[in-house]
């Protein structure tokens, strides 16, 4: 009986989805022994005709990472789509649309100009910006084009499960395997992890006040933290009581608050607003003024809400953009 | 919601759409008040009763502008007033916040409003609704869910190439024949 076979792609992602799956050090022997690896662009040499030309879901499970934002990647989350008999959002990026779903904020136009043109480190003095297509002695060669929307994967084609961070730790990474591989699979459209909050996994857990009241937000570089008491205690936003746990807590044990790469639990539908919600319910002051204070030590709200959700949000993209 | 948020072409027979969340023990009674002292205000606001405005979850907000409102009311018990007694300042805080944050998303942080109206304030819910009525019809449609099919109109013009490009082309696996792998058969 041949094995199973499992695809790896990446769309608009940094790569350290890639880095996961080697990190999942000797336990990756255990898996390629299982499975027959058909497409790993940043490991392995394998042609997209290759996939165009396997029989409809024929791969048993494509763990995609990284956001949706050009035609390329449209294109081949809708290949994987259908040769897989499984889809799986591998990571923040394709699961919320992650840090490139903060580009929602800013026009196309913007984003080409600034780093064609407008960066320090840019000498271009034609201008030359990738096109399209180009003549080229006759031939016309094409490159992707961009959307003007970055999009979680499941915003492009159906997803049947998410694993969540960024990166996904071995550990989730592990358990959807071994939940793949022994045909142990939850009900479509689970995330594959814990269904409940950071806190409850957090080491800081206990010394979390049952009343907090926030007389000002520090941000974690402007104070000394003290490594055991809660950070929403020091007065620094930690997203962590609107995040999904199943990462051990990795940031809060290693001394930083938690930023929300697992997105919400499934109580939630827009983790930004939730935790906007929590955290801002509990500053102090009660005049409108004294709360203006107190608000403008988080600069940058979509940001510091939506670091990993934006493109996934209620809102999705700033309102007033272009979409062409 | 659905044709009415649409604005016509020529724009004549739009106006705005408000969602007011409203308290139970002052604003709603207020707006109570209003209806059985036969006040006349704007017919634009659709009132949701909560028990508190300490209960209106953000997410409220931002869903009622996602699918089509222009402009979101919250009203409730004046500061020291609150039913709950941290409710109102609960709200304030977030309603703050809020405002921030979709400005920063591109919408006029006018179309939130929040007041504060006792029960016995009916002339105040009248004036209220009237004035952000007028706001709003100045401010124009929001038309958040005609944006959202309008960014993605981008992807239906792909899917369109990949129907024309595999019509051209055929099957997409012509020399396979064999039976798709299952996980079933693959664990058998």
């Amino acid at each position: 009986m041949p094995k199973p076979k499992i695809a790896f792609y990446w769309c608009a992602s940094c790569g350290g989805c890639e880095e996961t799956v080697v990190d999942l050090a000797e336990d990756i022997l255990g898996v390629v022994e299982k499975v027959d690896i058909v497409l790993w662009p940043v490991a392995m040499d394998f042609k997209y005709k290759d996939i165009e030309a396997m029989p409809d879901k024929s791969i048993v499970a494509t763990l995609l990472n990284g956001a949706i934002r050009s035609t390329e990647q449209e294109e081949m989350a809708h290949l994987l789509r259908r040769k897989s008999q499984y889809l799986i959002a591998y990571g923040a990026c394709a699961q919320l649309g992650g840090i490139p779903g903060l580009a929602n904020q800013f026009p196309l136009e913007q984003i080409f100009q600034f780093n064609y043109e407008g960066a320090p480190t840019m000498a271009n003095a034609q201008k030359t910006r990738p096109q399209v297509t180009t003549d080229d002695q006759g031939r016309t060669p094409t490159l992707p084009a961009m959307h003007h929307v970055v999009r979680s994967l499941d915003q492009v084609v159906e997803v049947d499960y998410y694993v969540p961070g960024c990166p996904p730790t071995p550990r989730v990474t592990r358990t959807a395997l071994t939940a793949l591989l022994e045909n142990r699979l939850p009900p479509k459209g689970s995330v594959i992890a814990p269904d409940i909050a950071l806190c409850d996994e957090c080491p800081r857990k206990a010394t979390k006040p049952a009343n907090i009241a926030f007389t000002e937000f520090k941000r974690p570089h402007q104070a000394l933290m003290d490594p055991n008491l809660c950070f929403l205690a020091q007065g620094v936003v930690c997203l962590g009581p609107a995040t999904r746990s199943g990462c051990n807590a990795a940031c809060t044990v290693g001394g930083m608050p938690c930023t929300g790469c697992f997105g919400p639990t499934s109580r939630v539908r827009d983790q930004g607003l939730k935790i906007l919600s929590s955290i801002c319910s509990n500053i102090a002051p009660k005049e409108e003024g004294e709360i203006e204070k107190v608000i403008e030590g988080i600069p940058d709200p979509v940001g510091t809400f939506y670091r990993y959700g934006l493109a996934k949000s209620l809102l999705r993209r700033k309102a007033t953009l272009p979409s062409k | 919601m659905t044709n009415q948020t649409k604005p016509s072409a020529s724009g004549e027979t739009w106006t705005p759409r408000i969602v007011a969340f409203f308290c139970n023990w002052c604003t709603y009674t207020a707006a109570d008040l209003a209806g059985v002292s036969r006040m006349k205000h704007a017919a634009n606001a659709r009132v949701i009763r909560l028990m508190c405005s300490g209960r209106v979850d953000p997410q409220f907000i931002v869903e009622a502008l996602a699918k089509g409102a222009d402009g979101v009311l919250i009203g409730g018990c004046h500061p020291n007033d609150c039913h709950y007694v941290e409710g109102n300042y609960k709200c304030l805080r977030r309603y703050q916040m809020l405002k921030r944050m979709i400005a920063d998303m591109g919408i006029e942080p006018e179309r939130l409003r929040l007041e504060w109206i006792s029960a016995a304030e009916g002339e105040k819910v009248k004036r209220v609704i009237n004035e952000m009525t007028e706001t709003l019809t100045q401010l124009g449609p929001l038309g958040l869910p005609q944006k959202f099919d309008e960014w993605d109109r981008e992807m239906e013009h792909f899917a369109e190439h990949v129907a024309a490009r595999e019509a051209a082309t055929g099957s997409a696996c012509p020399e396979h024949g064999g039976k798709p792998q299952t996980l079933e058969t693959a664990h058998a």
